[in-house]
């Protein structure tokens, strides 16, 4: 489903290398762990995949279903079904959250070809969405993550994927300011969509998430390049004795 | 001491004289406000419009800017009023007090709540409406003042009982209507007694094309525990040029929130003068300028504090298009003996254009040592992060940033707690987004 190959990126300002060099592919059906050490890339893969033009692809490709996307702005990457879910959602003022769902889920239904769907019927699917993920449709009624704590914001991005039903899913730290409860119920969110024809890529730090998120395989991402790939007891295995033997290896 | 040269009359100076000279024998009132009158016309001869050198006028200089002064527009006949019907103009379901080419037409008002009582100068033009015993003072700086004491033509006396409660707004029109651009001028006067609570509505209203003048002086005393909350809406056509002024007193604990929504015209300048002189008063300002074109928009507010315990905010947002141009002038003078006075001013701008501009110019007077005043101006472009979040949505760009703009200036309607108020306005923003963005 996506097929990274031999990637490089630099940071468009500066000219900093990020990526250099990184290849990794994602089956269908496959959660895909990355993790790594800070400073490693992983958040910039992220943004990349999803198309923030602060960085520049200077070798390698990115397939999405066996095409290209790097000529694809992150709407059209949206609407074939790519999503990010970020790791720090930003608080927009004065965009109201049912008003921003409404938007997204029919822009990508009118660029897939379908009809858009009314707001009766839109507010069913986001109320069905957030009483699975314990949320309180009040806070919705908010301008989008706007006041929203850091374990909300991380719910409201799984309420998002859940609503857009992308195939190909992002998770940028999603574990990050969680409390272990709420990391339950986001983990349950994930699992619920976990699909032989959806993929997931969990970029985490800690084996934590992957105990609730069991991984197919886990990705060593270490200064822009994939240096080790194995099972998920190779999260254990880094929980255990941390990243130094890893790299070490691969010296 | 410098003597200067008096400048050549501009056009737009003299077609300003002459079409006094032609309407002034038609004006009503009293002999002495008719010498008012020419006493104001004289005043503007002798000074002439004002310039980029009158402090007061610096970022909007009349002069240059006022290209020609339309003849005073006629009283339309009734029927020609009664089907001059804007499609813009409703805004929310209102008692309304309509007025034509600046005639207020009695007969095509609404029944008047209880409480509420309204004459016309028109109908009591020998003396028995007051509406004109308010004489500005009469000075180059307060040109919108004294233009409008030359040529007020009709005007209405508004006074709102004690502890009344109005449920409905009252909205106050000056609809332009008829083939040539001409010029109206009207003045308000209205009081709002002990305790008493109402909406209102201000606007002028003319057709998108034309290129009417248009001139509104108000004045609004609040009286104690009284709460208002005033909406002036100026959606003028492309050509249009609006002069006003609201003059408001707050008594002790009153409240006004004004709304000032921009929206159209070619060269608008709305005057807020605010006098906080009672203990306890409270004045909001909210500001929204919607800036396209080849146009020209000020707000410029004076507020005085003057005694102990009063509050202020304001809040101006301005959205920059093309090549249009926008001022804030804000001014907080907090008296000696204000103590306690807590004044907050904040102007943002989206510049969208790198041909537009908006010139803010905050100024605070503090003659009180134990106050809390700040003021603030930004002017940002679309928010880079703001606009992947919503593109990684599949929101297409233009559509992300259109929300972004909206939700600019979203921010400070939403901040209504009335529904219908908070739709209408934000109906006005998509309309002016589908017809400039």
């Amino acid at each position: 489903m996506l097929e990274i190959k031999n990637l490089h990126a630099k940071i468009a300002e500066d000219g900093t290398e990020i990526i250099r060099g990184l290849d990794l592919t994602v089956k269908a059906g496959e959660v895909a762990a990355i993790m790594g050490p800070n400073g490693s890339g992983k958040s910039t893969l992220s943004y990349i995949l999803a198309g923030r033009d602060d960085y520049e692809i200077t070798e390698g490709d990115i397939l999405y279903d066996g095409k290209s996307i790097l000529g694809m702005d992150p709407a059209e990457r949206a609407a074939a079904g790519l999503f990010l879910a970020f790791q720090y959602p930003v608080e927009i003022p004065g965009v109201a959250t049912l008003e921003f769902l409404k938007t997204a889920l029919n822009a990508q239904r009118r660029a897939r070809g379908q009809d858009e769907l009314k707001i009766p019927e839109i507010l069913r699917r986001v109320k069905e969405a957030a009483s699975s993920l314990e949320m309180d449709m009040a806070m919705l009624k908010r301008p989008l993550n706007v006041g929203f704590s850091g374990g909300e914001k991380k719910r409201a991005e799984i309420l998002q994927m859940k609503l857009l039903e992308p195939k190909m899913c992002v998770l940028d730290e999603t574990d990050s300011g969680l409390d272990i409860d709420a990391l339950k119920v986001v983990s349950e969110g994930v699992n619920a969509l976990r699909s032989p024809d959806r993929a997931f890529l969990v970029i985490t730090h800690y084996q934590r998430l992957l105990e609730h998120i069991v991984p197919d395989s886990v990705h060593v991402l270490y200064r822009g390049r994939v240096i080790k790939t194995g099972g998920k007891e190779l999260a254990l295995h880094l929980e255990e004795h941390g990243y130094a033997d890893v790299i070490d290896e691969a010296a | 001491m410098t003597q200067h040269t008096k400048p050549p009359q501009t056009p737009a100076e003299e077609a300003l004289v002459r079409s006094y000279g032609d309407v002034v024998g038609r004006l009503h009132g009293t002999p002495e406000i008719t010498r008012n009158r020419d006493d104001a016309i004289e005043m503007i001869k002798a000074s002439g419009l004002p310039t980029r050198r009158n402090e007061y006028w610096h970022y909007t200089d009349l002069r240059t800017r006022l290209r020609s002064f339309a003849g005073v527009a006629a009283r339309p006949d009734r029927n020609v009023a009664v089907e001059a019907v804007n499609p813009r103009e409703k805004l929310v379901d209102a008692t309304r007090l309509p007025m034509f080419n600046g005639h207020y037409f009695t007969d095509l008002a609404d029944n008047l709540p209880v409480g509420l009582d309204v004459q016309a100068f028109s109908d009591n033009a020998d003396g028995g409406c007051d509406v004109s015993a308010w004489v500005p003072d009469l000075k180059n700086e307060d040109f919108i003042g004294t233009l409008n004491a030359a040529f007020f033509r009709d005007g209405l006396k508004i006074r709102l009982e004690e502890n009344a409660v109005l449920e409905r707004p009252v909205r106050i029109t000056n609809m332009m209507v008829g083939e040539t651009p001409a010029f109206s001028a009207v003045r308000h006067l209205v009081s709002i007694g002990k305790c008493a609570k109402a909406t209102f509505i201000q606007r002028n209203a003319a057709p998108l094309q034309s290129a009417n003048q248009t001139n509104a002086v108000t004045r609004l005393d609040i009286g104690e525990g009284a709460e208002v909350l005033w909406f002036v809406v100026h959606e003028g056509g492309k050509d249009a040029v609006d002069l006003s002024q609201i003059r408001v007193s707050l008594a002790t604990d009153a409240k006004l929130t004004l709304y000032i929504m921009n929206a159209g015209g070619k060269l608008v300048r709305q005057e807020v003068i605010v006098d906080v002189a009672g203990e306890g008063a409270d004045f909001q300002l909210r500001g929204v300028n919607l800036l396209a074109g080849d146009s020209h928009t000020d707000i410029t507010m004076v507020v005085d504090h003057r005694v102990p315990d009063t509050t202020s905010t304001q809040i101006i947002r301005n959205v920059v298009l093309d090549r249009a141009q926008g001022v804030f002038q804000g001014q907080i003078r907090v008296y000696r003996e204000a103590q306690k006075t807590d004044a907050k001013m904040a102007c943002n701008t989206l510049l969208l254009s790198d041909e537009g501009g908006f010139s803010a110019k905050p100024e605070l007077e503090i003659f009180a040592d134990d106050v809390q005043c700040g003021h603030g101006a930004t002017v940002t472009e679309i928010d880079s992060g703001y606009l992947f979040y919503l593109m990684s949505r599949g929101i297409p760009e233009l559509e992300a940033r259109g929300l972004l703009v909206k939700a600019f200036v979203a921010e400070i309607i939403e901040e209504l707690d009335d529904d219908a108020f908070v739709e209408a306005l934000e109906n006005k923003l998509d309309n002016w987004f589908a017809e400039n963005g």
